[in-house]
């Protein structure tokens, strides 16, 4: 039996303006530039996605699931650039076939550095989630699926019952991710874990004619999918939402890739779609997944490297955190709600010097020329942000 | 194969961009195995001289003949030097300045010693005679006096180095038949913005349309080649300048006290070329909001007066200073002082010294309009016009240490990866394309 289980992240940061230590004003992220992408991924990706998400629900009758997490920043400037979206994820939402989860609302790496503002976050993105969609996340997932053991205890704590994270080859050894796993004590915890070489297949190798697999075809995926059976239970396809048409453009055939892909696969009566709360309830987890140190779905080294590999990012972060509770004290919300958006993992990656000589996808969206500018400006403004708690503090 | 070039003084007898990418790419081209006569012009004393006594290089290498010699490390190079006073970087204006100040000194020398004077001096000392009354006639003399030298050697093609040894180059190619590759690495309009000197453009115009082919630094160069000077851009190929390889730098010792003053380091000839006026606008800038900040200009030029003027001019001269010109030891401890360095180039053919502040882990800021720009990936970039900009780097680097960490060591590594081995290569490569029978270059321009 493979169940094969979607999970799409769906998000986009609050980029920041061009900020000099000369400016001095509080208004922090360009949202001109923020109003074009959203645009743009909504006209690409999230609309058509969303159209087809629904209609393959509809013609397959309740087989076809997927599950989603959007992040809070996102649902923000949909509502106000792009409301329709939002009504296409309330659309899917009512099908039935279609699960959200929960994340931290800032796409943070708070549970790094205050676990207060974590579970603040998390909340925040609950309420946000119940309110939209009108339902309560029982799975979790992390930013950037950063997991370790430490993360799994909290959130039983918190009361969920599964975790996304990476299949990591280095704690699997010679062990498939198709198959659930508990973390070390915590026998009642699942974690699904991603199949990353054929999440990665769809997700970056798709249009890459130079790759022995290409082109790749509905039937062709879904008998590597079939092989799978005996051998594991699920298929974890994690990835970005975005593949389906801002990293895979439509001319690559991503969209017609998926309208068929659901009819190649339910061809095998062993095969089906299911949901990620679905999966937890229907195996158990076969053995232990001990995570002592942190591991994440990026890059190829699926750690903390992307953004914390060098002094610029850890000293942006550390300086970032130790403000809060100067932030927290002002009590004021606007301020609050700036420092939690600077909170968003992106402005970190930006910083990244690791493949900054080889050129990526994932500087697809990076509105820098190079991490240097992007650490200056964003210590510009916590420079302005620091000042302007200071005057609040200054005046009480 | 064998090439006759024709190049300028090593440091450190003469300094700049033009000796020391001479210096690199003819070891270079040594190390490779490709067989040199350099042919260069030395005047019978230089203002770095302040004695009689005549610097040079036999203390470093030995003669085969007068005017002959060898130097250790050059295996396949034979040089051959002509008398003469034209330097690089130099005008009209200059040039006759320097001639006066060298017959002056040589008169004063003959006065004192009348007869008593030493034999090789005489025969030099009364060559001066001869030196051209201006710039442009002394390039001609040259021109005669390299060709002249040059039908005792044998060689398979001729390369020259900036306009100053473009007339040469086209006489010894001329009479010899051996193509000509002349190599730009300053253009009229880096030096002297849009005010060109007729004279001198006409003179590289000449040179880039006779020559077979063209190398120039960088595609900033090889832009202005083709579009202000009319040369077919597939004639020109793009060799970068690189950096020699530190000596013994990891000895090199760090002062034992350093100042709580930050320090951001001008290096370079002040004047228009290189942008001293947006450094001063910038370190104004900077000055309005930080402290425990000075700002170092350490060289000289036509520039100078004005802009020691400038500075106080804008409140700030007692923040600023002027070391004038370093050379050798003095060049390295101010890197090692110096908290970040500036290049605000107006217009940079290339720009060798952001590499030697890299290559002394120093962080460093340049213009975009260079052609090191096109190069160097962990240094900041800037317009050389967007004061604010720059001041805002500038804060950034002095304020925050991680900045500077992380500059300092990516940059420090990507320096290392540019090295003259890769430029001799490609100059190699330039050479046997216009050497082979097929493409049927000959010497007589395009």
């Amino acid at each position: 039996m493979a169940s094969v289980c979607f999970y799409f992240q769906v998000h986009q940061p609050n980029r920041l303006r061009r900020y000099s230590v000369f400016d001095s004003d509080s208004n922090y992220f360009d949202d001109y530039k923020n109003s074009q992408i959203c645009r743009k991924v909504a006209q690409k990706c999230y609309l058509p996605a969303n159209r087809l998400m629904l209609d393959l629900i509809e013609r397959y009758q309740g087989r076809f699931k997927v599950a989603y997490s959007i992040t809070g920043v996102l649902l923000d400037q949909m509502e106000e650039y792009t409301p329709e979206v939002v009504s296409t994820f309330h659309a899917l939402a009512q099908t039935g076939c279609v699960e959200f989860l929960n994340e931290t609302y800032y796409h943070s790496l708070a549970f790094l550095y205050s676990r207060q503002e974590f579970i603040e976050q998390i909340r925040l993105h609950q309420k946000r989630i119940q309110e939209l969609f009108g339902v309560q996340p029982s799975i979790f997932r992390n930013t950037e699926l950063i997991y370790n053991n430490d993360l799994a205890h909290f959130m039983r704590e918190l009361g969920y019952q599964a975790i996304l994270c990476e299949g990591a080859d280095h704690i699997l050894g010679y062990r498939s991710p198709n198959f659930l796993y508990h973390p070390p004590g915590l026998k009642d915890m699942k974690l699904l874990l991603k199949n990353y070489r054929l999440s990665d297949d769809i997700a970056f190798r798709f249009s890459n004619r130079g790759w022995a697999e290409w082109p790749l075809t509905a039937p062709k995926f879904a008998q590597w999918i079939s092989k799978v059976n005996g051998n594991g239970n699920v298929v974890n396809l994690f990835m970005d939402y975005e593949t389906l048409g801002e990293h895979q453009w439509e001319d690559t055939g991503i969209f017609e890739f998926l309208q068929h892909l659901p009819e190649e696969i339910l061809r095998h009566p062993d095969n089906n779609f299911m949901m990620p709360s679905e999966v937890v309830q229907k195996y158990e987890a076969v053995g232990e997944f001990d995570a002592p140190h942190v591991i994440s779905w990026a890059d190829i080294e699926r750690d903390l490297s992307a953004w914390l590999g060098n002094a610029m990012q850890s000293n942006a972060l550390h300086e970032l955190y130790r403000m809060e509770e100067q932030v927290q004290q002002t009590q004021d919300a606007r301020i609050i709600a700036d420092w939690r958006r600077l909170q968003s993992s992106d402005h970190f990656y930006y910083m990244c010097t690791k493949w900054f000589a080889d050129g990526d996808v994932h500087k697809y969206f990076n509105p820098y020329d190079n991490p240097y500018d992007s650490y200056i400006n964003f210590m510009n403004v916590m420079d302005n942000l620091r000042v302007r708690c200071r005057q609040v503090q200054l005046a009480t | 194969m064998k090439v006759l070039m024709l190049g300028w003084e090593f440091p450190p007898f003469i300094s700049g961009g033009l000796g020391t990418a001479c210096y690199g790419l003819t070891r270079a081209m040594s190390d490779i195995g490709v067989e040199v006569v350099f042919i260069l012009p030395r005047p019978i004393t230089s203002e770095y001289t302040t004695h009689v006594k005549i610097a040079s290089p036999t203390t470093l290498g030995k003669y085969i003949s007068k005017d002959t010699y060898q130097l250790p490390g050059f295996e396949n190079v034979t040089f051959r030097s002509i008398p003469s006073m034209i330097q690089p970087y130099q005008d009209n204006g200059e040039y006759q300045e320097s001639l006066r100040q060298l017959r002056q000194k040589v008169s004063e020398i003959e006065a004192v010693m009348g007869q008593y004077l030493h034999e090789d001096v005489a025969k030099m000392v009364s060559g001066i005679g001869h030196y051209g009354g201006n710039l442009y006639e002394e390039v001609q003399r040259y021109a005669r006096l390299g060709a002249l030298i040059a039908q005792e050697e044998e060689f398979d093609l001729v390369h020259a180095h900036d306009w100053m040894t473009y007339p040469a180059g086209i006489a010894i190619s001329g009479i010899s038949g051996k193509p000509l590759v002349v190599h730009i690495h300053s253009t009229e309009f880096d030096r002297s913005g849009e005010h060109v000197n007729q004279m001198v453009y006409d003179i590289e115009r000449q040179g880039l349309h006779y020559a077979s082919r063209v190398i120039a630094v960088s595609h900033l160069t090889k832009n202005i080649v083709s579009s202000r000077y009319g040369v077919n851009p597939d004639k020109v190929s793009v060799v970068y300048n690189a950096i020699e390889r530190p000596g013994s730098f990891v000895n090199a010792e760090r002062p034992a006290i350093r100042s709580d003053e930050k320090i951001v380091l001008f290096l370079g000839r002040i004047t228009m070329q290189k942008g001293p006026e947006y450094f001063l606008a910038a370190a104004k800038k900077v000055l309005e909001i930080m402290d425990g900040v000075k700002f170092v200009m350490a060289g000289t030029g036509d520039m100078v007066q004005r802009t020691i003027e400038l500075a106080a001019q804008m409140g700030i001269g007692h923040k600023v200073l002027f070391t004038g010109f370093l050379q050798g030891e003095d060049v390295d401890k101010i890197f090692r002082m110096a908290d970040l360095f500036v290049m605000p180039s107006v217009s940079e053919p290339f720009g060798l010294v952001p590499l030697e502040a890299l290559r002394n882990d120093v962080p460093v800021i340049i213009s975009r309009q260079s052609g090191v720009s096109e190069v160097l990936r962990h240094v900041l970039k800037v317009d050389f016009w967007d004061i604010n900009e720059m001041a805002n780097k500038i804060v950034a680097v002095l304020r925050h240490p991680p900045l500077q960490a992380t500059l300092r060591e990516h940059g420090n590594f990507e320096v290392r990866k540019l090295s003259w081995k890769d430029s001799a290569l490609k100059c190699k490569e330039i050479y046997e394309s216009v050497l082979t029978p097929v493409s049927g270059a000959v010497a007589g321009g395009s």
